[in-house]
């Protein structure tokens, strides 16, 4: 077998493996909130999160794909010896997969997002050189983990708001939750639908301008909003239920209408989170093809596939058992509250994907859900666990780096 | 891998549904005073004995859910209301089984009887009093349907309502108080001083019932201003 065989195929296990553990693992924080609120049967949630990551993967993934595979490296300091993208991309899997692995056990709250990036800055700054990592790039990309979980939480905070006026404080809540509910669920729609046409349909044939873009967008949003109509319409809802709980009938609704959210947070997820496997991946496959660094490439459709199917087969090996487990433990989350942080969340996720920036879905649902609680809207947060969430990336990016440092270094002793 | 997201550790758990078990308790317990009273009226001090068991097991059953929500309330928790107006809550509601407790207690003790000319009259005040731990009882159970619409619109004005309500409530025990208090300095003379000075102080004691319960309501408003 010649070195190029076995780099391909070095690549497709861990490139795999790590589509398996965010399967396994991550979709799980993402779904959180829509099992936790009782919207959905453990059996809905993991057949909506196959559909909607594997979808978010293969038609919206590419963008950030594309960064963490060539726009966080210089290709030109690569151009003298490609292997070094070869050994320094694989190394930089397995670092992050090893760390993925050793925090999951630990039950540290690590990111996937933060491992793989800072385990290319690490190969790359410290096997490569210094100019080897685009820094300008690294800085908007961590930026952005600031910004992200921000931006998420003040529109979790603005939709909650919106739901207190137009539902929850209404003569009628019941009503206004079937009038405004399909609305949301428009915009949600609307969103992904945008971001899927502008930037995923191109590599499975379809290239539309804006124009055709923002009808066929309206279109969608509009199909959803009425099938959504629809759903809660045939909610039963009994008055007798309110008599100790006043809002019993509108969190039914709710519960519907977070089936729509929770299929946009698993969505946003795929569409992000996949480049975390196959973003390293198509690096490997493309340099060990074609021996330079084909910084003009294109990113080819079946990579994203791969990534798609990865996560897969890790919620159905493994990620079902840990949404039953997440869900069991989180009992103190309404509809109506996941509802506003899963719109809030999968619009912050879906609009970084669409910009090519890797960022935590976890973080981002965390900032959506103390938004939803600034509101007043959640009985307790845990701010101890939010720190822990939040200040995790400061261990888990030099912990990326060293491994992947270590193992650039042990592939190069091997292969050269 | 993992045992499980580490997402659900960040819901911690919410203090809303001890609260209202606490409250519910400790109306319990000071509804057992309309009997007692009623007992000790019948001078059936076997009633008394078994009713002051009661209101005692209560108390302590109160005094352990609030121990409970204590514990359960870490400083780094983010609540959507002041961790110290809760706790001033749930002391302030504690304070009226122990002021039940302390009632009974003392009329158990002392064999203390009440004139007959205020019987009717102090059924009608004790009443009242539990009257308005009712009230507080109903205000805090609307506390899960404040939380559900972020403490904002109609449901704070229906809470400030039964707040108003609870208010009127002390104010009715207050006016009953001192009708008593007239009554028995009208024969004063004729009763043995020193039940006369443990007579005032049950008074005054069953009077506290409603002003606690009031000061819960109080405290209530002071978490829907913020």
């Amino acid at each position: 077998m010649d070195q190029m065989t076995i780099y391909l195929i070095l690549a497709g296990v861990f490139g795999l493996f790590m589509a398996w553990g965010i399967g396994a693992n991550d979709v799980a924080n993402a779904m959180a909130t829509s099992v936790g609120s009782r919207a959905l049967t453990l059996k809905q949630a993991v057949i909506l999160a196959a559909i909607f990551e594997f979808a978010g993967a293969y038609l919206a993934g590419g963008e950030v794909t594309k960064t963490i595979r060539k726009g966080i490296v210089e290709a030109d300091a690569f151009t003298a010896d490609p292997n070094l993208l070869i050994w320094g991309m694989l190394a930089a899997l397995l670092a992050a997969g090893t760390w993925l692995a050793i925090a999951s056990r630990k039950g540290w709250p690590v990111s996937t997002t933060h491992s793989i990036v800072g385990a290319v800055v690490g190969f790359a700054a410290v096997g490569v050189g210094m100019d080897a990592v685009n820094w300008g790039k690294v800085g908007t990309i961590v930026m952005s983990w600031v910004v992200s979980p921000l931006l998420a939480g003040t529109l979790a905070f603005l939709v909650f708001k919106s739901i207190q006026k137009l539902i929850l404080n209404s003569d009628n809540p019941v009503e206004s939750s079937i009038k405004f509910g399909p609305i949301y669920l428009f915009m949600v729609g609307f969103l992904i639908a945008m971001v899927t046409i502008k930037k995923g349909l191109k590599h499975i044939g379809l290239d539309l301008d804006t124009e055709q873009a923002f009808l066929y967008s309206t279109l969608l949003g509009v199909a959803v909003a009425f099938l959504g109509s629809y759903l809660i319409r045939k909610v039963k809802t009994d008055p007798k239920a309110d008599k100790k709980f006043h809002y019993t009938n509108v969190e039914r609704i709710f519960a519907v209408l977070m089936i729509f959210t929770a299929s946009a947070m698993a969505f946003a997820h795929g569409s992000n989170d996949v480049a975390n496997a196959v973003g390293p991946m198509a690096a490997v496959i493309s340099t060990a093809q074609s021996g330079l660094i084909a910084s003009k490439s294109a990113l080819p459709g079946w990579v994203l596939l791969v990534g798609g199917i990865g996560i897969v087969i890790g919620l159905a090996t493994f990620g079902y058992k840990v949404i039953a487990t997440v869900g069991k433990s989180i009992t103190e989350l309404t509809p109506s509250r996941g509802f506003a942080a899963e719109i809030a969340a999968a619009a912050t996720v879906v609009l970084a994907s669409f910009t090519g920036i890797p960022i935590s879905t976890t973080h981002t649902l965390v900032g959506a859900v103390l938004g939803v609680g600034i509101a007043r809207g959640i009985g307790a947060i845990d701010m101890r666990v939010v720190g822990n969430i939040f200040m995790s990336w400061v261990v888990t990016l030099p912990a990326g780096g060293l491994l992947a440092i270590l193992f650039f270094f042990t592939f190069k002793g091997i292969f050269s | 891998m993992a045992k499980g997201g580490y997402m659900s550790g960040i819901f911690g758990s919410s203090p809303v549904s001890p609260l209202q078990q606490h409250m519910s308790k400790v109306y319990k317990c000071a509804q057992e005073l309309v009997p007692l009273f009623n007992a000790v009226i019948n001078e059936d001090w076997g009633e008394v004995a078994r009713l002051n068991q009661v209101i005692s097991d209560l108390e302590n059953e109160a005094d352990d859910l609030k121990k409970e929500l204590r514990l359960n309330l870490p400083k780094g928790l983010f609540m959507p209301v002041n961790r110290q107006d809760l706790l001033e809550v749930l002391l302030m509601q504690d304070k009226i089984a122990n002021k039940a407790k302390d009632i009974s207690g003392l009329i158990l003790g002392r064999h203390l009887k009440l004139p007959e000319c205020i019987h009717e009259d102090y059924i009608r005040f004790v009443e009242r009093c539990v009257a308005a731990v009712k009230q507080a009882r109903k205000a805090i159970n609307e506390f899960d349907e404040l939380v559900e619409t972020g403490f904002s619109g109609r449901e704070v004005e229906i809470v400030t309502e039964m707040i108003t309500r609870l208010d009127e409530i002390e104010s009715d025990t207050d006016t009953l108080q001192a009708d008593i208090f007239a009554e028995i300095f009208t024969i004063e003379e004729t009763l043995p001083p020193i039940q006369v000075m443990f007579l005032y102080k049950v008074i005054e004691q069953t009077g506290d019932i409603a002003d606690h319960a009031e000061n819960v309501g109080s405290r209530l408003q002071l978490m829907l201003a913020r």
